[in-house]
């Protein structure tokens, strides 16, 4: 599955697919405000998704926040209590799973537990009325597709949990479906082979040309493969944007919260002045000022700041004349992760933690921040967002 | 019934594991296991193998008008002598009357036919029972389960007699039939083959429906979505993944039903007419009403033997199965 560097020219073709923003687009898949109860239970609340062709979509949140129910609705082992599913502008409802042009690799990867390894990604294809030729040489392809040559007359017993992974994938493939849909289809793998499946699922994906939509509760696994991610909570849609604008222009606590590592400061809206605001914030009492945008909430209103890790600054030593948004600290407690370092610093005046961290780009460091020492703590105004919901 | 189709992966790791596990208690845990081993040994040795050759050495006496009906008997008291004596007086006489007979060979053959035809009815009415018992809600499932095991409460003997009772030309059946308007004249099920199937499927269904209903309920229904998923039908589902997975129930329920069923006396007495011919019902005959235990004994050993065959066939098949997953 990893490509040749000579083939691997995608760079531009990525760095420009974003037909989400193009208003002429014809999404392939849209979900119209789904809805799904089981009984009192609301699993999936008035969700409306459109996903393109050739997109990467994830549906990102935590266990029961109606992900999985949005992708069984989708794959049709469910139906919708109310709203519409279109496939390429056909509604799917009464549509049985077994006519859907979509294919999906289980969490648990569902292998036939009787059948060889061929027999099983051959499934699909027996179902249909393919040549047994041509079923025999659209296996051997995908065999070599998921570097399992010679795999093909073992039993799924027989083989680690990482190739049967991939045959559970060669296995969705097989039928060429116009989308893939994978439930948490890494979940059951270590770290590094995790790691390694999702880069050769992202460069298989462009390879193919297909639509693939993940399902997963890891940010991580859905920051590194999707084009987009649409974050979910008690079945209700609550962002989608892009990774990086998940990561950094979160609309709402929530997404910021789940996503990554944050400082959360709650404030009032002191004064707002063109393209700046003043912050008052609460805990500990201090005043800054940070980047607002033309939406802008009123002077009054109760906000908070939102600043990851990454983007504070911490030092010994006084920050340069002229740095904003300085606040004090003690070091509560530091976590070294070798490439990073991660330090928790209790504000002085305050029971409140922040954390920052800092990439380690030397080997030794002549006066380290070590444990309860004072330090400084600051950043830019636009390191942060405002965050209202 | 092992699981064979669906071992868990982790299980010969464990074992292979075991020894090694620690080195201290190695010795002892040798006689542990020695120990272990020999229980059930010791409990098929005492408990099958020496009423076996008791059988086997009856089957191979002459009989006798005495106490007991058959001679030699070993007598101890005449030291080795009398070993060789008794030796001497067996011979392999009452296997061929069991030849020579007509009687024997048609009641063998008439057995392996009616155990046959009921074992196939049993399957085909136990399938689709244990399937629903296994789709059924997961509360209910216990009191299903108990439905099917609660006839075992009840004597044998005074299920298939009231049997008798719904079978007769005036029984249940027939009433219930010409009250309807159905028929005009009784039928004669009552001492017929077809009351003998009735009977044996009867009485044998809950074999049927245990096993069948223990692999189809570990049928892990993702399979079957995953199928759907991939262009499957329902019905082709059926024929593609759940029979297939559920063949070990299904080896074993018939099993279950055709070994005892080959042997069936109580059912072709009561209920079959004289012409069903059942070899147990021989067997019966020779034993008490000819008091002649040599030949009956032969007869119970040849059967045995005919059911050896496919037992062994079915070991055999079922250690392929193991090996192939090594």
């Amino acid at each position: 599955m990893a490509l040749k560097p000579a083939q691997k020219a995608l760079g531009p073709i990525r760095r420009s697919f974003a037909p989400w923003l193009d208003p002429a687009a014809v999404p392939l898949i849209r979900f119209e405000n789904v809805t799904k109860r089981f009984g009192d239970f609301t699993a999936v609340d008035d969700v409306s998704i459109n996903i393109h062709q050739k997109e990467f979509f994830a549906l990102l949140g935590p266990s029961g926040c109606g992900k999985t129910t949005l992708m069984r609705m989708l794959a049709g082992f469910e139906a919708p209590t109310s709203g519409r599913i279109t496939l390429a502008g056909k509604d799917l409802a009464g549509v049985p799973p077994y006519r859907r042009p979509v294919n999906m690799m289980f969490q648990s990867y569902a292998l036939f537990p009787h059948m060889t390894v061929a027999q099983n990604i051959g499934f699909g294809l027996r179902q249909e009325s393919y040549a047994k030729s041509e079923i025999e040489a659209r296996v051997t392809e995908m065999l070599r597709l998921v570097k399992l040559e010679g795999f093909g007359s073992r039993k799924p017993h027989q083989l680690s949990g990482g190739q049967r992974q991939r045959v559970a994938l060669a296995r969705s493939l097989a039928k060429k479906p116009k989308v893939l849909l994978l439930d948490e289809p890494l979940g059951a793998l270590d770290k590094k082979l995790r790691e390694e499946t999702q880069f050769e699922l992202m460069d298989l994906q462009q390879d193919l040309g297909l639509t693939f939509l993940i399902v997963t509760h890891d940010q991580e696994e859905a920051m590194t493969v999707a084009d987009r991610i649409a974050v979910m909570n008690h079945g209700k849609l609550v962002q989608v944007a892009t990774p990086g604008d998940i990561y950094e222009q979160p609309n709402c606590r929530y997404v910021a919260d789940f996503i990554g590592d944050i400082n959360i400061l709650e404030a009032k809206v002191a004064s707002v002045q063109g393209g700046a605001a003043r912050l008052a914030v609460q805990d500990p009492t201090a005043e800054i000022s940070v980047a607002v945008s033309e939406a802008a909430p009123a002077s009054g209103a109760d906000v908070a700041f939102a600043v990851r890790p990454e983007k504070m600054r911490i030092a010994l030593e006084p920050p340069p004349e002229g740095a904003a948004n300085v606040l004090k600290g003690e070091v509560w407690d530091i976590a070294y992760f070798g490439d990073w370092t991660k330090f928790l610093v209790k504000l002085d005046g305050s029971e409140k933690i922040v954390r920052v961290s800092r990439a380690n780009m030397a080997r030794t460091e002549a006066a380290p921040i070590s444990w309860d020492d004072k330090v400084h703590v600051w950043f830019a105004p636009d390191a942060g967002v405002l965050l209202t919901g | 019934m092992t699981d064979v189709l669906t071992p868990d992966p982790e299980a010969p790791r464990a074992i292979a594991q075991a020894p090694d596990a620690s080195p201290a208690d190695v010795g002892g845990g040798r006689w542990k296991r020695a120990a272990l081993i020999a229980v059930p040994y010791v409990w098929l040795l005492v408990l099958f193998l020496a009423p076996f050759f008791i059988v086997l050495k009856i089957s191979l006496s002459d009989t006798v008008i005495a106490q007991p009906p058959y001679q030699p008997v070993l007598d101890l008291a005449n030291g080795w002598r009398g070993v060789v004596d008794w030796w001497n007086g067996l011979d392999f006489e009452n296997y061929q009357i069991l030849f020579e007979d007509e009687l024997y060979v048609a009641s063998y053959l008439s057995s392996l036919k009616i155990a046959t035809i009921s074992t196939l009815l049993t399957l085909a009415i136990a399938y689709p029972m244990a399937y629903a018992m296994a789709r059924a809600p997961k509360s209910i499932r216990p009191t299903l389960l108990m439905a099917v095991i609660l006839p075992f409460w009840t004597s044998l003997l005074i299920r298939v007699y009231a049997w008798i009772g719904i079978l007769n030309p005036e029984g249940l059946l027939n009433q219930f039939l010409l009250w309807t308007g159905i028929i005009h004249e009784p039928l004669y099920i009552m001492n017929t083959e077809t009351a003998v199937y009735i009977g044996i499927v009867y009485s044998y269904l809950p074999f049927m429906v245990l096993p069948l209903y223990s692999s189809l309920e570990k049928l892990d229904e993702t399979l079957l979505e995953a199928a759907a998923d991939l262009g499957s039908p329902p019905w082709r589902s059926f024929w593609q993944i759940t029979v297939p997975l559920s063949l070990p129930g299904v080896v074993a329920g018939c099993f279950l039903v055709f070994i005892p069923a080959c042997g069936e006396f109580v059912i072709p007495d009561l209920l079959g007419g004289s012409e069903t011919l059942m070899i147990g019902k021989t067997l019966y005959n020779e034993f008490f009403l000819n008091r002649d235990w040599p030949v009956s004994s032969a007869i119970a050993v040849l059967l045995l033997l005919v059911l050896v065959v496919p037992i062994a066939i079915y070991n055999n098949i079922q250690a392929k199965e193991l090996g192939g997953k090594a």
